[in-house]
């Protein structure tokens, strides 16, 4: 039977240490909504997102109040919007039709994202797919909380620059349209490399097409439990230091891995995945860089960084996979600057640039996240840093992500406060040389060989 | 049988056992296994119960522990057991 000290280490972590599992997410295919006329797909939509949610908020709050264990976020991924609107939307604002209907939907079940605005086109665009895309900025604008999400390169693709050189414009036409709220449509746009068809978290969620109908994938979180048990393990050596993140990490995802169990069951809807991520907020003592100061950092970005991240994001991994029968989604450390405290830290005292932050996209999961650039950086230049961390998704065989936002009307130094668990950021700086004739060349990026690792 | 798992803690005084095992006595709810320990001046305390008989819902039981926790200056939570176990056992 469980003792005394189990049940206090279990609810320290709730407690003091911000142990929570950051979401329970519903994936909902809308392929049996997809038909040539618009309004009768809106209703579909509308009427299969509530039907089959319903319960999903009051299910989350249930297992909350049943464990003891803060259950933060409950949201909906969907199938891919381009995919469904194809056959009905012929303009850009029909495609936004759709995303008012994915808000009214979203609101009606009281969730508060929902992910799948999204369009994959790793090789090419087709005319819905480009369509879409080109609705995003208006949906971002005209909606609460649809999130957006484009998959624009593969290791089996290759990398398609039309894409990448539209989404820098697409990226930098929904910053001006939300510009009133420093630029926060960007907040919910993520532009992917290798997207997993069945990650959690917002807002790059989206329903993959080789999902089933409907499946719960939950994503756990736990930063500051990693740290406090590891500041236990204070200089002692890496085997002990790995040791601990791994059996720290086995405990949280164990946790995730009961309440999805739970979920599932009573939503009558299958199981899908646990994702490891450790995902941080802007709590104090709920940070990804507070973990990399205590391994032995004066600030994240100081030299040490990247070897220190990928020791995290391994040891995670590891304990994490054996405490779920199913690990999927993005499963790694979440280094995204404005939702981490540590992070915000580390650009102030000058520790952490966009450059190092790429490098330690190399062995994390996700990428570029939640980064503040000045509003008057060219399109281009955002195609190009879009380029660069898709590359490293592609040659890595590694999901790699983009999600800036050019706050219109600020230069570096300035501050943006985007409210919530999306936190607050500094401007930081971009390499302002030109790459106008790399992006504006067009066509793909042929995938990459697959042997000759070197 | 599904277990449950109260935790009381808070600083220590006169009778926070018999407040609650009166509680779950009344509520035919059966102790089955009962530890306490002081850490850092605060009483912790744990039970294993199990709320099979009991007439009221997990949610009202849990509501009123956390009402009594409330009379008398401790903090209560009601857990389902599967949280520790599954977090500490393979």
């Amino acid at each position: 039977m469980i003792n005394i000290h189990e049940v206090i280490e279990t609810n320290k972590m709730i407690e003091q240490e911000n142990l929570d599992v950051r979401t329970i997410t519903l994936g909902i295919s809308l392929l049996d909504c997809a038909g040539p006329d618009l309004s009768e797909v809106n209703e579909k939509i509308y009427n299969k997102i509530t039907r089959v949610a319903k319960d999903l908020v009051a299910t989350g709050n249930k297992i909350q109040r049943e464990f003891g264990i803060p259950i933060v976020n409950k949201r909906i991924s969907v199938t891919p919007i381009s995919l469904i609107g194809a056959s009905a939307c012929k303009t850009i604002e029909d495609y936004v039709t759709i995303a008012k209907t994915l808000d009214r939907a979203a609101h009606e079940v009281g969730v508060n994202f929902i992910g799948g605005y999204s369009a994959l086109v790793t090789k090419a665009m087709t005319v819905s797919d480009e369509l879409l895309i080109r609705s995003i900025p208006m949906a971002l604008q005209a909606t609460e909380r649809v999130c957006s999400s484009v998959n624009v390169g593969s290791t089996k693709t290759g990398i398609d620059m039309n894409a990448v050189k539209l989404l820098g414009e697409i990226v930098l036409e929904t910053a001006e349209l939300t510009k009133e709220r420093d630029s926060i449509g960007c907040a919910k746009l993520v532009v992917f490399c290798n997207a997993p068809d069945d990650n959690p978290f917002m807002a790059g969620a989206f329903h993959g097409i080789t999902e089933g109908d409907a499946v719960i994938n939950v994503g756990v979180s736990g930063p500051g439990v990693v740290k406090r048990a590891i500041e236990t393990v204070r200089g002692e050596d890496f085997e002990t230091l790995c040791e601990t993140i791994k059996r720290t990490a086995f405990k949280i995802t164990r946790v995730g891995q009961l309440v999805a169990m739970e979920a599932s069951k009573i939503l009558g809807i299958p199981f899908g995945i646990v994702d490891l991520s450790l995902a941080p907020t802007p709590a104090v003592g709920d940070s990804v860089a507070e973990i990399l100061e205590e391994i032995g950092l004066e600030y994240a970005g100081a030299p040490g960084t990247t070897a220190a991240l990928a020791l995290l994001n391994d040891q995670v991994k590891k304990g994490g996979v054996m405490a779920s029968s199913y690990v999927g989604g993005l499963s790694g450390a979440f280094i995204p600057v404005s939702e981490d405290q540590g992070m915000i830290n580390a650009v102030e005292a000058g520790a952490l640039t966009l450059e190092k932050l790429e490098a330690m996209t190399c062995v994390c999961s996700v990428g570029l996240d939640m980064i503040a650039i000045p509003g008057d950086t060219k399109a281009t230049t955002i195609s190009g840093i879009i380029a660069d961390e898709m590359a490293i998704g592609m040659i890595n065989q590694k999901t790699t992500a983009v999600r800036i936002i050019p706050v219109i009307g600020k230069g570096i130094g300035d501050y943006v406060e985007f409210g919530g668990l999306l936190g607050h950021a500094p401007v930081m700086k971009v390499n302002e040389f030109s790459c106008d004739k790399f992006i504006n060349r067009g066509g793909r990026i042929p995938a990459p060989i697959h042997s000759f690792k070197n | 049988m599904k277990k449950t798992v109260i935790t009381v803690v808070g600083k220590d005084r006169v009778g926070i056992i018999a407040k609650v095992c009166t509680y779950l006595a009344n509520n035919s709810i059966n102790i089955l296994d009962i530890s306490q320990t002081i850490i850092q001046d605060f009483f912790n305390m744990m039970m294993i119960v199990d709320t099979s008989k009991a007439p009221k819902n997990f949610d009202v039981i849990a509501e009123e522990l956390d009402q009594i926790g409330n009379e008398i200056g401790v903090v209560i939570k009601t857990q389902h057991e599967d949280i520790f176990n599954k977090m500490h056992r393979i």
